[in-house]
């Protein structure tokens, strides 16, 4: 049996993207629930209650984060939604917005009514060119019919929602950077306090959420709060969208209940359906660029031995040394003839070009470690560099203004920790590492099991 | 001298009425890429201080701006660009295989445009298209899922559109 | 004594103070004083939003306040952080704080070009007192220096773009002393440079203040005649009846000998601007004529003419002689590159022994200002 699906359930239903499919599908429900017999109090207890976590990467709970919106007499609040989806491995909010636009316009109409912002933005990066046009239309429909404009369904709330087209820069899917450049400015993450909830987009309390995120308040209203949080299990309520790509067999986008196992979710037909070639599995990056790559034995079980399963408490047990994160759903694979070294650069890189530059290590160290990274990866590494690279990513992490420094320093830090054998075997062989790869090495060795 | 079209700024004026007054820099972002589709796919000094015009900004506010964001183009490029993504993802499915591959065919390195004008060849970071690697942009859209033969296909096509075009 | 605002208690690195609320960790250890107050490369007080992005003035928070004494999670960049009442707070005793801090100042410097011997700022540069105190002997950066496109902002100022920190001090100041801002931060990441875009100069009438605010020697001043050794010079307060409005008038001459060499406002302990000056003041007036003569300035807490940095060093044979008395000068001494500014031809990098002033002899004080 498959996981329930919340989002994606009427995703194939043949003009899906259409209002009048969508609506015969039963979509805008939760419009008419929420305006007509809630307040937007009671929306907020319900997205409490359902244990919704941002989707965005952080995973803070989204109700809460609601609540702490400010609301001062005469200020106007607003929501954004967070489209800004650039960290590699993630791809999860394009699918929900290019195949059921709607239902993120619904989303954020419930979710614009509980925080009661009366212009709403979607902020979504500017290489998804055509996706504002499918999301523009989608709008026009919604108002065309009565969702969107003055005087909602004749409750009084009138709602517009924007779509604010970014022009190419990851740190913007940092919220604080969202809103500057959202008011026209240079990506720089702004430093906290004040906060978005406080002193947002124009001075105005501001909330931000991912798409995701903002998706799932349809379900949660619909059904209900309690309801959803009997999906999954602990802390990990909900379904979860995750986009896998690598050596897979069907990369693509799926939508799980956070209760199967990393090992189901790889090799099982109804998602990844496996490694193509009949290769191994050398290592994963289960949940976006950012967050730590565990070599085959630790991600298909903890240190403890036991069954990791596919949500945020059992991705993260074992804390950074042992285990990684759930982020933002990126599930990135990597077969048995992968260069961690490589991989490891090319993320560097990444982040070296995305950084704002704002702030001194992270400005400095991601193109330092990026250079470091290049020589070991080209042969001209010594094995000094490899100690050097960990002190680097040491020195930038927790000490920049935004998260953009953990992130470059994190991928860093988790190659070292857990491939240095294969680093040390391209400083010491600088001749064959251009023609060949360490292969799986012992990365897939059962774990000795340390008891708890 | 340049300038938008009366339609063009009709767009820009909707573009502005998003925000609250007074909050015309907001529409920067989107009135570049406007400027930049209108005034032959790239940001000249000239059509930045149009823009910083229009929006009642001081030039220098507009460079920071332009030259903040990948997606500006602040050099003349070819009319067709292939921006193909290097990182992590796209890397595991064969991305440098097919950036050397354009290489050779075109002629080009990383950053250059053909003789003819036709083509640029850019190496991008990751865009949201890892499940469909290796995949490039070109223009408004994605290709995804390529090969030599597709990217063979591609140049083709491009080369028919300019036929047809001209 | 209701109606009394109350005070907040702070500690820091074990002393106690009490402050309004609303001050900064910065403000509150400065007031403290002495080496508790943390390094500040970004953060200037009269410039509003300046702060939080060089990260040397990190410190740890080991108590967040009496209500709530839980620690900081992360150090918190303390220019931008407000004390809470019953805060602790660790600065120097920080081990933590320490190796934070000499982390932040190698990555400031592994793209700096080390030009000291041949750099307007030498003396009275705020990245060269941090790396005494927090460098580390040689660098471990084996790659090719950062460099730049060169940029003429105008008759005025030089800008030497390798030697920036981008700490956006110099674009506040634009932006909130003059009407029209034509320098900004292009460009972002390790490439973010300051620039015009245009080749523009910077003429208004109050452009001269961010040579004073750059903490380094990125930007100094073109019509300064005699370049690179301000241990020479004499400083001297003064002030003259400005007729602008905004200009304070008040001044430091820098003599040597009879002559003024260069006009820079006053600056406060902590190397901050006093009061803003005009360009006419800083550019046109260098004759003593000019000018209502106070007396000495005090030498600030932050230059190493005061701290006597340059002892026991391969002496640069000239008058550097009167002011040491301290430590080694590694930076002045370790210089591994092409100079950018002023002798492009000769190359630093084909010297077998450290660079000193002496190779740059035959261009003394005749230097041109161009
Ligand atoms: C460098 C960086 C990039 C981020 N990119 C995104 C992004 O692309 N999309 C997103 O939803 N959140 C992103 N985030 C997280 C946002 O800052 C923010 O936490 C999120 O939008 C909140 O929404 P949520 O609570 O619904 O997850 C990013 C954070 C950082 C530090
Ligand atoms: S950590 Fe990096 S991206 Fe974030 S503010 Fe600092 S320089 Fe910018
Ligand atoms: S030029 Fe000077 S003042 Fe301006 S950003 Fe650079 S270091 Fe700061
Ligand atoms: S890595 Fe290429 S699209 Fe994501
Ligand atoms: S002075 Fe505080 S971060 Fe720069």
């Amino acid at each position: 049996m498959g996981s329930r699906k919340l989002l994606l359930e009427k995703a194939h239903v043949p003009g899906i993207r259409g209002y009048d499919v969508y609506r015969r599908e039963g979509g805008y429900r939760s419009v008419e629930k929420a305006l007509k017999t809630m307040s937007p109090d009671q929306v907020t207890e319900e997205v409490k209650k359902s244990g919704l976590r941002g989707r965005g990467g952080a995973g803070f709970p989204t109700g809460m984060k609601w609540s702490f919106l400010a609301k001062p007499e005469g200020v106007p609040r607003y929501l954004v939604c967070n489209a800004d989806e650039s960290e590699p491995g993630t791809f999860k909010d394009r699918y929900l917005m290019e195949f059921l636009p709607h239902l993120l316009i619904e989303g954020l109409i419930v979710s614009s009514f509980a925080l009661g912002s009366k212009s709403t933005y979607i902020y979504i990066r500017g290489e998804y060119a055509w996706i504002p046009d499918i999301l523009e239309q989608a709008i026009a429909e919604a108002k065309n019919n009565g969702w969107l404009g003055k005087n909602i369904l004749g409750t009084g709330f009138d709602c517009e929602i924007y779509v604010h087209r970014g022009a190419g820069a990851y740190i913007c899917g940092e919220e604080t950077a969202l809103i500057e450049s959202l008011e026209g400015k240079r990506g720089n993450p702004r430093i906290k306090p004040p906060f978005p909830a406080v002193k947002g987009v124009w001075d105005c309390p501001t909330v931000v959420n991912n798409v995701e995120t903002l998706a799932a308040v349809v379900p949660i209203i619909n059904e209900g709060g309690e309801a959803y949080s009997k999906i999954g299990v602990g802390k990990s309520t909900g379904t979860k969208l995750l986009s896998a790509c690598g050596n897979i067999n069907k990369p693509g986008v799926y939508e799980i209940d956070m209760t199967i196992s990393v090992e189901e979710f790889i090799f099982s037909d109804e998602y990844c359906g496996g490694i193509p070639n009949g290769k191994r599995l050398k290592a994963c990056i289960p949940g976006g660029s950012s967050v730590p790559i565990l070599p085959a034995n630790l991600l298909l079980k903890t240190a403890k031995g036991e069954t990791r399963i596919m949500n945020y408490e059992s991705l993260s047990d074992g804390g950074f040394a042992k285990g990684s994160m759930m982020g933002s759903g990126g599930f990135i694979v990597l077969d048995e003839d992968q260069c961690v070294v490589r991989n490891t650069l090319t993320l560097a890189r990444f982040y070296r070009h995305e950084s704002c530059g704002q702030c001194s290590p992270c400005r400095e160290g991601t193109g330092w470690m990026e250079k470091i990274l290049k020589n070991i990866e080209y042969g001209k590494g010594k094995s000094s560099d490899i100690d050097l690279l960990w002190d680097i990513q040491r020195k930038i992490e927790g000490n920049t203004i935004c998260p953009l420094g953990d992130a470059a320093a994190w991928p860093v830090a988790a190659a070292i920790r857990h491939f240095r054998d294969e680093f040390e075997w391209h400083v010491a062989n600088p001749i064959a590492s251009q023609n060949r790869n360490f292969g799986l090495a012992h990365y897939a060795d059962p774990l000795e099991v340390v008891p708890a | 001298m340049i300038k938008f079209s009366d339609e063009k700024l009709k767009k820009v004026d909707e573009i502005v009425a998003r925000y609250p007054q007074g909050k015309q820099k907001s529409a920067l972002l989107p009135v570049l890429h406007l400027a930049q589709e209108e005034f032959g796919g790239w940001l000249s000094t000239e059509a930045m201080d149009y823009v910083a015009s229009l929006l009642k900004l001081e030039p220098i506010e507009v460079y920071e701006v332009a030259t903040f964001y990948s997606m500006y183009n602040l050099k003349p490029v070819g009319r067709y660009m292939f921006e193909v993504c290097q990182t992590g993802p796209c890397m595991l499915r064969g991305s440098d295989q097919i950036i050397d591959y354009i290489k050779q065919k075109l002629n080009i390195g990383i950053g250059e445009t053909t003789p003819d004008g036709l083509f640029t060849l850019k190496t991008v970071e990751c865009l949201g298209a890892c499940g469909y690697a290796p995949m490039m942009q070109l223009g408004k859209h994605f290709r995804e899922h390529l090969t030599p033969e597709k990217v063979d296909a591609i140049i083709e096509e491009c080369r028919r559109n300019t036929a047809a075009n001209n | 004594m209701a109606d009394e605002k109350k005070l907040f208690k702070v500690t820091i690195d074990n002393i106690t103070i009490e402050v309004e609320p609303g001050t900064s960790i910065l403000q509150a250890a400065r007031k403290i004083g002495g080496d508790v107050a943390p390094p500040a490369m970004c953060y200037y007080t009269k410039l509003k939003g300046s702060g939080g992005k060089c990260r040397t003035c990190l410190v740890e928070v080991a108590s967040g306040s009496t209500a709530d004494p839980r620690p900081m999670p992360k150090l918190v960049a303390s220019c931008r952080t407000n004390v809470m009442d019953g805060m602790v707070v660790k600065n120097i005793t920080s081990e933590k704080v320490i190796d934070a801090r000499n982390g932040v100042v190698e990555m400031l410097l592994i793209n700096h070009p080390l030009d000291c011997p041949i750099c307007d700022q030498a003396g009275e540069c705020h990245l060269q007192d941090l790396s005494y105190e927090h460098g580390k002997e040689g660098t471990r950066y084996e790659f090719e220096r950062r460099t730049f496109k060169k940029h003429d902002l105008g008759p005025y100022i030089q800008l030497h773009m390798t030697r920036c920190i981008l700490c956006y001090r110099c674009v506040f100041t634009a932006d909130q002393l003059t009407e029209k801002r034509v320098h900004g931060v292009l460009d972002r990441g390790d490439h973010s440079e300051i620039a015009t875009y245009i080749e523009k100069s910077l003429e208004n009438d109050f452009i001269g203040n961010i040579i004073d605010v750059c903490p380094v020697g990125a930007l100094t001043d073109k019509t300064f005649r005699f370049k690179n050794r301000v241990w020479f010079l004499n400083p001297v307060d003064a002030h003259r009846d400005c007729s602008h409005p905004k200009c304070s008038g008040k001044v430091t001459l820098w003599y040597r000998g009879e002559e003024v060499f260069r006009v820079t406002a006053r600056k406060d302990q902590w190397g901050e601007v006093e009061d803003w000056i005009c360009n006419e003041c800083r550019f046109e007036k260098k004759a003593t004529a000019d000018w209502t003569i106070e007396g000495p300035t005090k030498v600030n807490r932050h230059s190493v003419i005061s701290q006597g940095h340059y002892v026991g060093v391969v002496r640069p044979q000239e008058a550097l002689y009167d002011v040491m008395g301290g430590r080694a000068p590694r930076l002045l001494m370790d210089i591994h590159d092409v100079s950018e500014v002023n002798r492009p031809e000769i190359d630093l990098s084909k010297l077998e022994r450290p660079a000193h002033s002496t190779d740059f002899e035959s261009n003394g004080a005749d230097r041109p200002t161009k």
